[in-house]
Formats: C-alpha cells, structure tokens, sequence
C-alpha cells in the first residue's frame, strides 16, 4: 500500500513537471529551440519502440518510418475530418478537455492502425530471419508510402496540409515518458525476458518452451503501436504532413539512433535520439558541409565505439 | 504482342545495369556478410566520372572513347571501393554486423553530400558519344544500339567475372572466404587481400554500370545512387544474397518487373510493385530464388 501510494506520488510529480515545463517552453522560451526539444521527444519514442525490436527481440526491422507514416496519417485523417463531427458529440465536457480527449483518441487511433500493420508485418518474420527480414520490412515501408500517396483524401503528393496543431510539450513528453515506462517494465517482466531469449538463441528459446514466433509478432505490434503513436505526435506538431517524410532514410535515422545508443538499452536510444537530433541543428553553421560531417561524425563514432555509447548498461533508474 | 516484345527488350536492357550493381551487393555480401550501402553511391561515382572522362573526348570519337571512358571509370570506382573498405570497414571487422551496416551508411551519406559539393547539386547531362539510333527493326520492335550495347556490355563484364571467379586463383579464395573465413586463414588464404579484392570488382561493376545508366539515361546527378541502389539491393535478395547467378536473375527480374509495371499499369505504382513482388518471392522462397537453404544445427 505504501509502495503504491509512492508511486501515484511520483507518477503526479512528474505530470506536474511536465505541465510547468510546457507552460515555460511554449511561453518562455524561443520556438526554433522549443521545437527541437519536441523533436527530440518524438524522435526517443521512436528509437524507443524501434529498440524494442531490433535492440531485445533482435528482429532486424529497416522499416519503421512505414509505421510512422501509418499512425501520423491515420490520426491526421481523425483529426481533419472528424473535427467537427466528433467534437460536436463531446459538448458535454468543457471545451478545451473535449479538444484533448479528441487528440489522444486520434492519435490512439493512428497507433492502433499502426499496430494493424505491425501484425501483418509481423508474420512474415516467422519465416524471414536476418536481412531477408530487414529487405522484407524495408519493401513494407516503401510500399506504405506509396500507398499513401496515392491516397487522395489525404492529400496523396500535394501533401496534407490543415492539421490542427494539437501536440506540445506536454503531450509528446507525456507519451515518451509512457513508452519509456512501458518498454522498461516489458523487459524486466517474464514476457520481456522471453523477448531477450529469443534474441540470444532462438532455437534455445523455444527448446525451454518459448513460442518465439508469437513473441517476435508481438514485438513487432508493440513497437509499431509507438511509432503510430510518435507519427500521430508529428503530424500534430508540424500540422503538415508529405510522404517524403517517410523515407527509406528516415527509417535509417531511427535505426541510427538505436545502433549509436547500443542495441538494447534504451538510456542509449534516449542519448542517441537527443543528440542526433540535436547534431543536425548544431551543424548548421557548416551550410553545405553539414551533412558531410554528419556522415563523418556517424563513421568516426561507430569506429570508435562501435557496440554503441551505452552498449547493453541501463541508467540505474530505468532498472527497479 | 509489338508492345510486349518492345517492353521486353527495354526491360532486359534496364536490367542490365540491375543486375551489374546487384553483383556488388552480392559479392561483398558472399564475403563479409555486409551489406554495403555506399555500394549505389559507387555507381554515382562512376556515373559521374565518365561525365567528366566523357568531356575530355571528341563526340565523334565514338567506340574507343567509350572503352576508354568505360575503363576510367571502372578504375576509379575500384579503387574507390577498395579505399572505402580500408578506411571504413576494415576496423570493424570484429565488429557486431550492425556497426559495420552502419558505418556503411555514413559512407554512404557521405558521398552523396560529398558529391553534392563536388559536382553540386543540379543534375548533368551524359555528353551523347554515340548517336542513339534503331539498330534492328523487326515488326514494329525497335532496339536500338545502345541497347545493343547495354547488353552486350553487361554480358561481357558478367562473363568477364564468371572467369575470375571460377578459373583463377582469387577467384578460388573469394569462394572459400565466403564458405568460412576461419577456415580459409587455416590453408593459408589473405583473407584481408580477398576481400580487398572483392571490393576492387564490385565497384568496378558498379561503375561500368554508372557509365552505361549515364548513356541510355542521360541525366546525372549526386543522389541518383540512392533508389537504384536500393533496387539492384532488393535483386540480389530476390536471387538469394551472396550467390552471383542469383544476383543476375534477379536484376534481369527487377529490370522487366519494373518496366512491364509502368507500361501496364501505373508509373507511380512503379516502386512500390518491385517491393510486392519481392516479398512474395520471400514468403515462398525464403532464401531467394537461387539461394540455398541451410539446415540449423543446434
């Protein structure tokens, strides 16, 4: 009783927090910085979920962007053309909770249809290993795109455009401070162990009765689920969304970002996410060389550290 | 049936350069298990070199100015290639598999920014060294000599490489690296200076490739590596990674797949049809076409 009463304790601290940093980033603080901090928080979803299959269940997945792309349409598509439908059906609530209560059903919306695509992606992987595996969610991500753009109705190559701009601060720390919870407390619990097992010796996982293949299906919804959640937060934040957001490259970024933290530590996906998105910005001032030293930057780390910054450690307080 | 022959034969032509870069992809493959990305920018390179090589000759110069551009840029790019697998990959070695993907990405990045400030970013046009014409004319079915030579390259270069590898003594090494790189040190095989030469040849193809993409399609430019790349990737998946008469089917495959694609039916499906063909292939054949399925010992 007393543990529980500590955590709701810490659980409301760490809202209150997060609300009084909202008020001071969108009211204190320049936008161009507010709006990287925001990225950085989208972007730790992201390589949070994406650790959680290439980094534990050690599936090879270069098609995260796909995921991505899925959940930031499909809230969008809520959120533009439900407006005035569904927030009409919330007037019993005060006006500024219904708008809320609105966004994180669309954006639970796109993770879910997310996670859809997660599951349908997912079986293949029962018989795909290694880079077989990784061509096969490569061609799933490119195949969603194009797929989206040849959408009409949301916007298809002209791009869609009029999306509320309901995601701040707030909302996209909250949500990485959900995923981070929920991945963490996955890992340490039997089924995430199961996951880990299914990482080190596949045949050995399943030999001590593990059924590796619902397992990896599972990894794979879950993680796709997040990334839903993250592109729904994206496409809230930038309030325009193009399918080349959603490139083969940003796959690569994601996956950058789990392989530079270490696969399978998610303090390292959090550092990683914070500093490659950090890394472009500062690299600015280098104009036309920017993403030549970025390239290089990648290189020069990976050679030097190439288990990743934080190789499998966790940050004490991720671990309980 | 005019149409479907016509398609045919640009499909096989296309292919052709698929197929010269997916042997790059699969030969580095056989050897280290790496998937090199930097691999379509290679082909970039040798695009790009030829442009310049290109502008040294006299238009009318025609065949001989192409073997020597063709030969320039194969130089470059091997040598290219082989720097790249020093600088970049050779320290990883040891590595977990993932750095070293990782690492070629950054290579990979690299040179397309890199380019980007070398050549800069607006797209160039291949000088036209030889005069596209019809060469046969059959029933409506028009192929023309650069096709012609497209094809009668590649085959060239594949046969070329059909021969190292199977009647010379590196060529006998880069087999055995592929079986076991531990068993191949045991009798006595450098296996450093195999994969070095794996790299030399690899990008060799890709840049012959660069130069024959550079006279069907004359428009150049720094990321054009990217996409073709990717596809002559999907390729040498398609034909079982690491197995290079795989690496052929599956570039001729992606070639006429892709262009029977925008004839038939739509051209912004295009991309996305290479990839439904790709897994439907996986689902059946897990290993690729032509790649053989090993047996888990536990």
């Amino acid at each position: 009783m007393k543990r529980f009463f500590f955590r709701i304790i810490k659980i409301s601290f760490i809202l209150a927090l997060l609300y009084g940093l909202n008020f001071v980033f969108t009211k204190q603080v320049n936008p161009y910085i507010t709006q990287i901090i925001n990225l950085i928080g989208i972007n730790i979803i992201l390589a949070v979920s994406l650790n959680l299959i290439n980094g534990h269940t050690g599936q090879f997945s270069i098609g995260h962007a796909g995921f991505m792309a899925i959940g930031a349409y499909g809230s969008a598509a809520v959120t533009v053309y439900g407006q005035n439908i569904i927030l009409a059906k919330l007037l019993f609530v005060p006006m500024a909770w219904a708008t809320q209560i609105f966004f994180i059903g669309s954006l639970l919306f796109g993770g879910l249809l997310a996670a859809l695509a997660g599951l349908i992606v997912g079986i293949p992987t029962l018989r795909l290993r290694g880079d077989y595996l990784a061509i096969a969610t490569l061609g799933f991500g490119e195949i969603i795109r194009v797929i989206v753009l040849n959408l009409d109705f949301v916007g298809g190559a002209r791009g869609f455009g009029g999306i509320p701009e309901f995601a701040n601060f707030f909302w996209i720390y909250f949500f990485a401070f959900i995923t981070v919870l929920w991945v963490s407390r996955l890992i340490q619990s039997t089924k995430g162990k199961g996951l880990l097992a299914v990482r080190e010796d596949e045949i050995a996982a399943e030999s001590i009765g593990l059924q590796a293949s619902r397992l990896k299906v599972f990894a794979f919804t879950a993680g796709a689920f997040f990334a839903g959640i993250g592109g729904g937060l994206f496409a809230h934040l930038i309030t325009y969304l193009h399918t080349n957001s959603f490139t083969f490259l940003k796959s690569i970024e994601i996956i950058v970002m789990v392989v530079l933290g270490g696969m399978g530590s998610i303090t390292g996906s959090i550092l990683a996410a914070a500093a490659l998105t950090v890394l472009p910005e500062a690299l600015r001032v280098a104009n036309e060389w920017r993403m030549v030293f970025y390239a290089l930057l990648l290189i020069i780390m990976m050679i030097l550290r190439p288990q990743g910054l934080m190789a499998d450690r966790e940050l004490r307080i991720l671990k309980r | 049936m005019t149409e479907f022959l016509q398609q045919l034969v640009n499909g096989l032509a296309w292919g052709s350069i698929y197929a010269l870069i997916a042997l790059g992809y699969t030969m580095v493959y056989g050897v280290l298990r790496l998937i090199n990305f930097a691999h379509g920018d290679v082909y970039m390179i040798g695009a790009m070199t030829g442009y310049y090589a290109a502008h040294s000759f006299h238009p009318s110069s025609g065949g001989l100015g192409l073997a020597v551009i063709l030969g320039t840029s194969m130089v470059v790019c091997a040598l290219l290639g082989a720097l790249i697998e020093r600088v970049a990959y050779k320290p990883l070695r040891e590595a977990p598999r993932l750095a070293a993907l990782i690492t070629a990405i950054g290579v990979s990045l690299f040179l397309q920014f890199g380019g980007q400030l070398l050549f800069g970013a607006d797209p160039k046009f291949f000088p036209q060294l030889i005069e596209n014409r019809p060469l046969i004319q059959w029933k409506g079915v028009v192929i023309t000599n650069i096709q012609v030579l497209i094809i009668a390259i590649s085959l060239g270069l594949m046969i070329a490489l059909r021969f190292i590898v199977m009647n010379t003594k590196t060529g006998k090494a880069m087999r055995a690296v592929s079986f076991s790189h531990t068993a191949s040190q045991f009798v006595g095989i450098n296996v450093g200076a195999v994969i070095r030469s794996t790299f030399l040849i690899g990008s060799a193809l890709a840049g012959a490739a660069g130069v024959l993409v550079g006279l069907s399609n004359p428009k150049i430019e720094p990321l054009m590596g990217i996409l073709p790349g990717l596809k002559a990737f999907v390729a040498a998946v398609l034909g079982g990674i690491g197995n290079i008469p795989g690496a052929l089917l599956g570039g001729y495959l992606m070639g006429l797949a892709e262009t029977f694609v925008t004839a038939y039916l739509s051209s912004t499906y295009r991309d996305a049809l290479a990839f439904v063909i790709l897994i439907l292939i996986l689902l059946i054949k897990p290993a690729g076409l032509l790649g053989k399925v090993v047996k888990e010992k536990v």
